[in-house]
């Protein structure tokens, strides 16, 4: 058993190392095409590495991604397609921050009210989604993507009708009003690195005893990997899809955090952007494994940190978003292939068996 | 009832418009916002709506071919640059032929992915979100940094126009040099009518200021649902996203109908994008799309996945834009609008007997009405975020009367699920 789960452990990471390679080889040629040099380019990104500032800005980019990307996973495991984390996020940051700024407290109780704050208003705007999914059939996919934009509007619209604060510092940037530094979540490395990278690994590590210690987590994939089998051994299935909407929704909630709490310490608009959104890539790489997610978060942070070199010798950083564009689509044919494959293997192996079987009887 | 259900798609379009066209000659009548059924608001929704349009007709060939495209706004998007850099480089017309072949081809590859691969749609379908965004920015750096009038998220202007289209005698159109009346244009101006005015603007909307792209894209609606009901190929479209299975076991080749599907789906998609940077404005400029290709999908979706039905729903979602684009101050007449509308269908609901269903809409339209009389313009946000509301509504309102292709979305491989 355990040499089958390891062999099988070899196979997932190898299979999404394989995609990282086969897009560092797709985006060579596309540098190649146009005129740039792929081997410096590769020089530069990847000789990045050496340096200990950029390794910090990695880490921290890596945090929100290992958040949202835990996020998209608790629900994949459902077979929940959470496209919706960014709509989460944005509620939640907005919520955070005025509710953050109102009150006062001493300073660990501050940011456990913050994360309370954001994790039941991420929480909320996902379960209307799973509302609509249990109740009334709606595909969450088109009902998460729909809420995004809702979302967006919703929050921009109650940013500037009800919360901008009069700039104290002099500043363009149009921010609510700053939250009391009780609230503020300490550095690692000042400036550099957030505290809320050690909060993104507890998350890391509370999903997988969730997931995979716990009996409630023992029903959340089997309702996924076959919601028949499980409704007859008494599991509601929607009641699996309402919890782990929710549960999906308050990660959600905690994954603009260590912009809000960690660097702004107010809303302004274009927080946090796009974060809830790439933890669908990093989820998918990571193959909704703890472990996974956490390496491909750090991947993907460092390709974000360490993009912004390319720009010296000339090359645009958007090559990093065709790699990120490239490994999604990279990985899910790889895994399918992959599957294909193990499933032929394992069909020979017992034809084999059974020829070997006949032949001795 | 019985005899609106009579009546063809295209009939039934024609007489929603009719009663809505009323509601809004009702409402204009009541509170003097004349730029509501105006031409010039008619024309300008047309431009808005085009967009929306073709992606959700892309949204109709992708479904009804059974793939889910939620790559459609990644389509578009390669449709503003490649529609940008054809319009500065060759001239407008050519910016959308480049446009169309490029947006095939990402359509071909989410077809590649999907049916060849097998990979869930709706992860394909955000893959090519996230590589059309980076291509097209990365490109922009490559070919628009540096020429003259472009810039890192910008093409430079593309060449030459469409050249507006107005009809001669009825919206003053030009017969040679000679400058025919403007009769449409004449009764418009008789506010004080019921009705007469709004249904000239509304003619004089359709044949006035029009782009010729427009009228190609409008006239691809009756050719959608032509191709699709009315001719071999289209039947075996439909059967592919209905039943796979059984349209295999009568010999339909399901995998080259869905990549041909697919290329058709995404080069209206990409037809799209190109209208924003070619016809709508004249340069290409990052984020241009701003979510339309979403608000496709969702018009794909609440035009119940047929042609005519997308037409409705581009219109409708693209209607209070352009109204906001003309003039800030007609935007809350709209309100009553909507008031009038969730009354009409309350009474309907209550003839049918569902009081949960008539209660909620008649407290809608209250709320809808009070908010008119409350407030005195409706923020831009409200406005964007209807088409999307307006689909969860409907979603979970109306599911009874949604009929989305059977197999959309689900995994097959042909040959292997007898």
């Amino acid at each position: 058993m355990k040499s089958q789960r390891l062999q099988r452990m070899a196979v997932t990471s190898a299979s999404s190392l394989l995609a990282v390679f086969v897009a560092l080889c797709i985006c060579a040629v596309v540098l190649l095409i146009t005129g740039k040099d792929p081997i410096e380019a590769y020089r530069t990104l990847f000789g990045a590495a050496g340096d200990t500032k950029v390794l910090q800005g990695s880490l921290n980019r890596a945090t929100p991604l290992m958040i949202s990307a835990a996020a998209v996973a608790i629900g994949f495991k459902m077979n929940l397609f959470n496209i919706g984390v960014e709509g989460q996020m944005r509620v939640a940051l907005l919520a955070t921050a005025v509710a953050g700024a109102a009150v006062d407290l001493p300073a660990p109780l501050h940011i456990l009210f913050c994360f309370v704050v954001a994790m039941a208003t991420g929480a909320i705007w996902a379960g209307f989604a799973g509302w609509l999914k249990v109740k009334r059939g709606v595909n969450e996919v088109i009902s998460t993507i729909m809420l995004n934009f809702v979302a967006l509007s919703l929050v921009a619209w109650a940013f500037d009708s009800f919360f901008r604060a009069e700039s104290t510092t002099g500043s363009v940037l149009v921010k609510t009003k700053e939250l009391p530094t009780s609230a503020w979540f300490p550095d690692i490395v000042d400036r550099r690195l957030s505290g809320m990278f050690f909060i993104a690994v507890l998350v890391l590590i509370l999903f997988y005893v969730l997931v995979w210690k716990t009996k409630f987590g023992f029903q959340l994939r089997a309702s996924g990997a076959n919601p028949g089998a499980s409704r007859a051994t008494g599991v509601n299935p929607k009641r699996m899809v309402m919890i782990s909407m929710l549960l999906s929704g308050a990660l959600a909630g905690l994954v603009g955090m260590r912009a809000l709490l960690g660097d702004v310490h107010a809303y302004q608009n274009n927080l946090a952007e796009q974060q809830g959104f790439n933890g669908i890539a990093v989820a998918l790489l990571g193959r909704n494994h703890p472990l996974g997610i956490f390496i491909s978060a750090l991947l993907f942070g460092y390709l974000g940190e360490a993009s912004g070199r390319l720009q010296l010798i000339d090359i645009p950083k958007e090559i990093t978003t065709i790699m990120t564009g490239i490994i999604v689509l990279a990985v899910v044919i790889i895994n399918e292939a992959v599957k294909r494959w193990d499933d032929r293997r394992i069909q020979h192996k017992a034809a084999v068996a059974l020829e070997t079987a006949v032949v001795a009887a | 009832m019985k005899f609106f259900k009579s009546l063809t798609t295209g009939q039934r379009t024609i007489a929603l418009s009719l009663g809505f066209m009323l509601v809004l000659s009702i409402v204009r009548l009541f509170t003097n916002a004349d730029d509501i059924t105006s031409s010039g608001t008619i024309s300008s929704t047309l431009r808005v709506a085009t967009p929306i349009l073709l992606a959700g007709l892309a949204g109709v060939w992708a479904e009804r071919v059974g793939i889910v495209n939620i790559g459609i706004e990644g389509m578009m998007i390669i449709g503003t640059w490649f529609g940008g850099y054809g319009a500065w480089k060759w001239g407008s017309w050519a910016g959308i032929a480049l446009a169309i072949v490029a947006g095939s081809l990402i359509g071909l590859l989410h077809a590649l992915a999907t049916v060849r691969f097998n990979v869930n749609h709706v992860v394909s379908g955000i893959a090519i979100n996230i590589l059309a965004a980076g291509t097209t920015e990365y490109l922009s750096i490559i070919f628009f940094k540096g020429q003259k009038g472009g810039g890192e998220s910008q093409s430079p202007a593309g060449k030459g126009g469409y050249g507006e289209f107005d009809m001669p005698f009825l919206s003053g159109g030009r017969i040679g040099s000679w400058r025919s009346p403007d009769i449409l244009g004449w009764i418009e101006q008789k506010h004080d009518l019921p009705l007469i005015p709004d249904l000239a603007g509304l003619l004089r909307g359709l044949v006035s200021d029009i782009y010729i792209p427009t009228i190609v894209a409008i006239s691809l609606v009756p050719l959608t649902a032509f191709i699709l009901w009315r001719t071999r190929f289209g039947l075996r479209v439909r059967s592919s996203g209905e039943s796979p299975q059984a349209g295999e076991s009568l010999g339909v080749p399901i995998n080259r109908l869905r990549y041909q599907a697919m290329a058709i789906s995404g080069g209206l998609a990409a037809f799209g994008g190109a209208y924003l940077s070619c016809v709508f404005t004249s340069t290409y400029r990052q984020g241009q799309t701003g979510g339309q290709g979403y608000i496709g999908l969702a018009t794909t979706i609440f035009g119940n996945w047929t042609p005519f039905g997308v037409f409705r729903g581009s219109i409708l979602f693209g209607f209070p834009s352009a109204l906001k684009f003309r003039d800030e101050k007609n935007v809350p007449a709209l309100l009553l609008v909507i008031a009038v509308i969730l009354i009409a269908l309350g009474i309907v609901s209550a003839m049918k007997n569902k009081q949960m269903l008539t209660m909620g809409l008649f407290i809608g339209a209250a709320v809808s009405a009070a908010t008119y009389f409350l407030v005195d313009e409706v923020p831009q946000e409200f406005v964007a975020a209807t088409p999307y509301i307006v689909t969860i509504l409907v979603l979970a309102g109306a599911q009874q009367q949604l009929r989305p292709p059977a197999h959309a979305g689900i995994a097959y491989r042909a040959g292997e699920n007898h």
